[in-house]
């Protein structure tokens, strides 16, 4: 090459120095940089939330000593916790499964939305007259398949069009909203309920139960089990091969004969449907009914789970809750220490952009990077 | 302060001698430049042979300014000068002609060279500039259209604009980095030919990186001879042989022979395309009409000037570009660049630059061995479940048979050297039966070894009955490898000729378009 950087085979071999520690050390060493860097933007935005609360007079140490005790440090708080992280895990999965195929989408608010609407819509005429049972798994396929739609097209769209798929996902959440206050403000809207717009309420027999023995919803378990699931299918599958090849490198996957479109717009759909299931736990384990509160930022904060778990689904369950700690806490912090709510958002801002920067510091340190016996040609 | 900025810009018009002492650069722990001193008499065109990587562009880049040498001087008439950026080069006089162009293609030649000032000023008068230019203009050997957009220029007539720009700019120490690599033999010849006549009337001095030696024997003077970052050799072209010369460059390492050109065993399969039409990226038909038979144990090489359709075609019979129009044969049945035809008719491929367009650089070298065999048996089971150990067993037998140096399987593919990337696509393309073989310059940026490792393989798939395009944007590699010659012009087939007895000048000729 005559032009660019020089390579290794430009080296005499004198300089080649060789390598130290055993390969699995080595390896240990080379990985532990995906665990300290994502750390290390964590204490940053911890220091300059630190910073925002005593601009504004309030004592960084009381914020701690809240966030665990509202969110960790009793039986009560940490079930509430991880009831919260349910559909932290669910959005962030619908984050991390299109990293893997190259896509940004961050459209998972608008699929759980619609999701959650979806289950509660088609319920209001099986109330009363089929069984639970039955009436909970037609909410469910009803939540996937319609939030599986969502977020598929803004994967059809990428593949077909070539449609940013960001902008898509993202301005299809808002007309997800749009269209779940239309139906509910309207046609839909319970005549009984005078205060908020909602759908007919599913009623206590229709609810989806604890899981036994703690006060945490199914949708937990149900996310945790999503998430093995998911990681299983990325890596052990031909699916997930192809999936990660053409993440990897589109023109590869192209000169693989891969089925790319499909791909992609599988990918979208699984997504989708990890978001729109999420909507269906809300619905059917938390509110009872879709409204307005349905768009609480779930799938907002799922963005930032997935990308601080670098996407890998094992890792997005133990930072959903971590994630869904903060968010049960924010109650307590906003009545104790007379914070507005939005201060939470203030510090999930702030990890997410120091996080983004920290994307820039992969490959700068030596430390990470034990010479590899890199063998010239 | 820069030294150049102490100094009065250089106003001479002859070109001046050039010097570096010692020069030695470190990236890390690589010694790309170790203590090269070459010297180049005004008036003189002077070669900088090398293997690719040996460090021809770093000592240029040192020279320029971009890099700063760790230690060692540079000497300009015998001074001693110092270069701390691209901006002081230009002050003392020393230009350079990269590779591709730098040209403003919407703009005009005479745009571009006013623009290309560094004092233009904000408001340009055109018609004291014009009268100017073509006062500087008149003084030149060459000339080129000052009214049209670059864009619509030759590559020949682009080339010329580059070296008119720096002789415009008044620097008179010219770096030519693979001036010629765009440009058709004919075209080559000419400006090549332009430049010595003016570096022989004193007018200019010219430094060439080249890995061309019927260039550097036709054109040059004196030639240094660079390998592994130090200066091997060198001295008066046409004392040294050809043979010499490509000595100091490979070292002692050991050169595959080219296998020889054997009738094949079997009979594999014939690849035809007719009447194909493909779209460039701006929706033009690049490829437009281009029709072709390969038979079975033949190589047909595609020349032709870069840019008139090679990369859509390829693209095209790869499957990363839609086919507007016409057919793909195989054995008279219809292809298309599907996974299932892949494997059904046998076609694999070898792109230029593998690691960009055939490998996953973070996946493993067993995975990405594994990418014509991930989903089938013994790496897949019931089509979807994935077993690591096959892939890996795989991997192993291929590292071994390839000669491929990587520490583990599963080691990132982008932490191996480039010669061993392209070794393990060879492996995964190459270690089943190959009925057709779609290759794409695949050569580009490799050392002599890998090259002849490469081409050996290439002809080894022919003489086991394989029907193989070749297309390069190098003709000897073409006119060593092809049995027939096919050159493309305007994205159709121009011109077809035996490679035996085929003519350089026809084929150049043929390239221009004419």
């Amino acid at each position: 090459m005559s032009t660019g950087a020089p390579t290794a085979s430009e080296v005499p071999a004198v300089a080649m120095k060789p390598a130290a520690g055993s390969d699995f050390a080595l390896r240990l060493r080379a990985n532990s940089e995906y665990v300290a860097i994502p750390a290390f933007a964590l204490l940053m935005a911890a220091l300059l939330f630190a910073l925002f609360l005593l601009a504004i007079g309030k004592s960084p140490i009381d914020f701690v000593a809240y966030v665990w005790r509202g969110g960790f440090g009793t039986a009560f708080s940490f079930q509430n916790t991880l009831q919260r992280s349910s559909p932290l895990i669910l959005t962030a999965l619908a984050v991390a499964i299109p990293a893997r195929i190259g896509l940004i989408m961050i459209g998972a608010e608008g699929a759980l939305v619609l999701g959650g609407f979806a289950a509660a819509a088609i319920a209001v005429p099986m109330i009363g007259v089929a069984p639970p049972f039955l009436t909970l798994a037609i909410m469910v396929v009803a939540a996937i398949a319609v939030g599986g739609l969502w977020v598929g097209i803004a994967g059809y769209l990428r593949y077909a069009r070539g449609v940013n798929e960001t902008i898509a996902s993202l301005l299809l959440t808002y007309i997800g909203i749009a269209i779940m206050n239309f139906f509910v403000e309207g046609v839909l809207r319970d005549a009984s309920n005078p205060n908020k717009p909602s759908t007919k309420p599913l009623g206590d027999a229709y609810m989806v139960g604890k899981i036994p023995g703690t006060d945490v919803h199914w949708g937990f378990a149900v996310g945790v089990l999503l998430a093995i699931a998911l990681y299983i299918l990325m890596t052990r599958t031909t699916f997930g091969f192809a999936a990660r090849v053409t993440g990897g490198n589109f023109r590869a996957a192209l000169a693989q004969g891969l089925p790319v479109g499909k791909l992609i717009v599988s990918c979208a759909m699984i997504a989708g449907g990890c978001a729109g299931l999420a909507g269906f736990f809300e619905v059917a384990a938390i509110q009872g009914r879709a409204n307005a509160s349905l768009a609480a930022g779930y799938g907002f904060t799922g963005i930032l789970v997935s990308f601080l778990a670098r996407h890998n689904p094992l890792v997005i369950v133990p930072v959903a809750i971590l994630f869904g700690g903060l968010v049960a806490s924010g109650g307590l912090i906003q009545r104790r220490m007379d914070l507005p709510d939005a201060t939470v958002l203030v510090l999930q801002g702030l990890i997410f952009v120091v996080l983004l920067t920290s994307e820039t510091l992969y490959g700068r340190f030596a430390f990470f990077k034990p010479i590899k016996g890199r063998d010239r040609t | 302060m820069s030294v150049a900025q102490m100094l009065p810009p250089a106003v001479t018009t002859k070109g001046p001698s050039l010097e570096t002492i010692g020069m030695t650069k470190v990236f890390g722990s690589l010694v790309a430049l170790n203590d090269v001193s070459i010297k180049v008499p005004a008036g003189s065109f002077h070669a900088l042979l090398g293997e690719n990587g040996a460090g021809k562009s770093t000592l240029v880049k040192c020279i320029m300014g971009f890099y700063i040498p760790d230690k060692g001087a540079l000497k300009l008439d015998g001074q001693e000068v110092a270069v701390h950026n691209p901006r002081d080069a230009q002050a003392l006089g020393i230009g350079m002609v990269y590779q591709h162009f730098t040209l403003v293609p919407s703009l005009t030649a005479a745009e571009n060279l006013v623009a290309s000032r560094a004092d233009a000023p904000a408001v340009i008068n055109w018609r004291k500039e014009r009268r100017e230019l073509e006062t500087f203009l008149d003084r030149m050997p060459f000339r080129v259209p000052l009214d049209r957009p670059v864009s619509s220029l030759a590559a020949g007539e682009k080339q010329k604009l580059e070296i008119l720009k720096l002789l415009y700019l008044n620097q008179r120490f010219l770096i030519l980095d693979e001036p010629t690599s765009v440009l058709t033999p004919g075209e080559a010849d000419e400006i090549l030919g332009l430049l010595r006549d003016m570096a022989h009337r004193g007018e200019i001095t010219v430094a060439m990186i080249s890995h061309k030696f019927r260039e550097v024997e036709a054109f040059c003077d004196d030639v240094s001879v660079l390998r592994r970052g130090a200066k091997v050799g060198g001295g008066k072209v046409g004392v040294l042989t050809t043979r010499e010369m490509a000595a100091m460059m490979i070292g002692d390492a050991v050169i595959r022979q080219s296998a020889a050109r054997v009738d094949p065993p079997r009979i594999g399969a014939s690849l035809e395309i007719a009447g194909l039409f493909v779209e460039n990226d701006e929706g033009r038909d690049a490829v437009a009409g281009f029709d072709l038979k390969i038979k079975s144990g033949e190589i047909v090489g595609i020349a032709g000037v870069s840019g008139n359709g090679q990369s859509e075609l390829v693209e095209a019979l790869s499957g990363q570009r839609p086919i507007k129009m016409g057919q793909v044969l195989i054995n008279d049945q219809d292809f298309e660049p599907k996974r299932d035809h892949f494997y059904r008719f046998k076609v694999f491929g070898l792109p230029e630059e593998p690691l960009k367009n055939a490998t996953v650089p973070t996946m493993s070298v067993a995975e990405n061995m594994a990418f014509r065999s991930f989903d089938k048996p013994p790496i897949a089971s019931m089509k979807w479940w994935l077993s690591p150990e096959p892939m890996r067993a795989q991997a192993r037998d291929l590292i071994a048979r390839y000669n491929v140096k990587t520490p583990t399987p599963d080691t990132p593919i982008r932490d191996l050297s480039g010669g061993n990337v392209q070794r393990a696509v060879l492996a995964r393309e190459l270690s089943v039966d190959v009925d057709v073989l779609i290759v794409a310059n695949p050569c580009f940026g490799l050392d002599f070894v890998s090259v002849a490792d490469i081409r050996a393989q290439i002809m080894d798939q022919r003489n086991r009955g394989a029907a193989v395009l070749l297309v390069s944007e190098d003709l000897d590699e073409i006119l060593e490898l092809s049995d027939r010659i096919a050159v493309i012009s305007e994205g159709k087939v121009a011109y077809l000729t035996p490679a035996a007895g085929a003519d350089r000048t026809t084929i150049g000729r043929y390239m221009a378009g004419h």
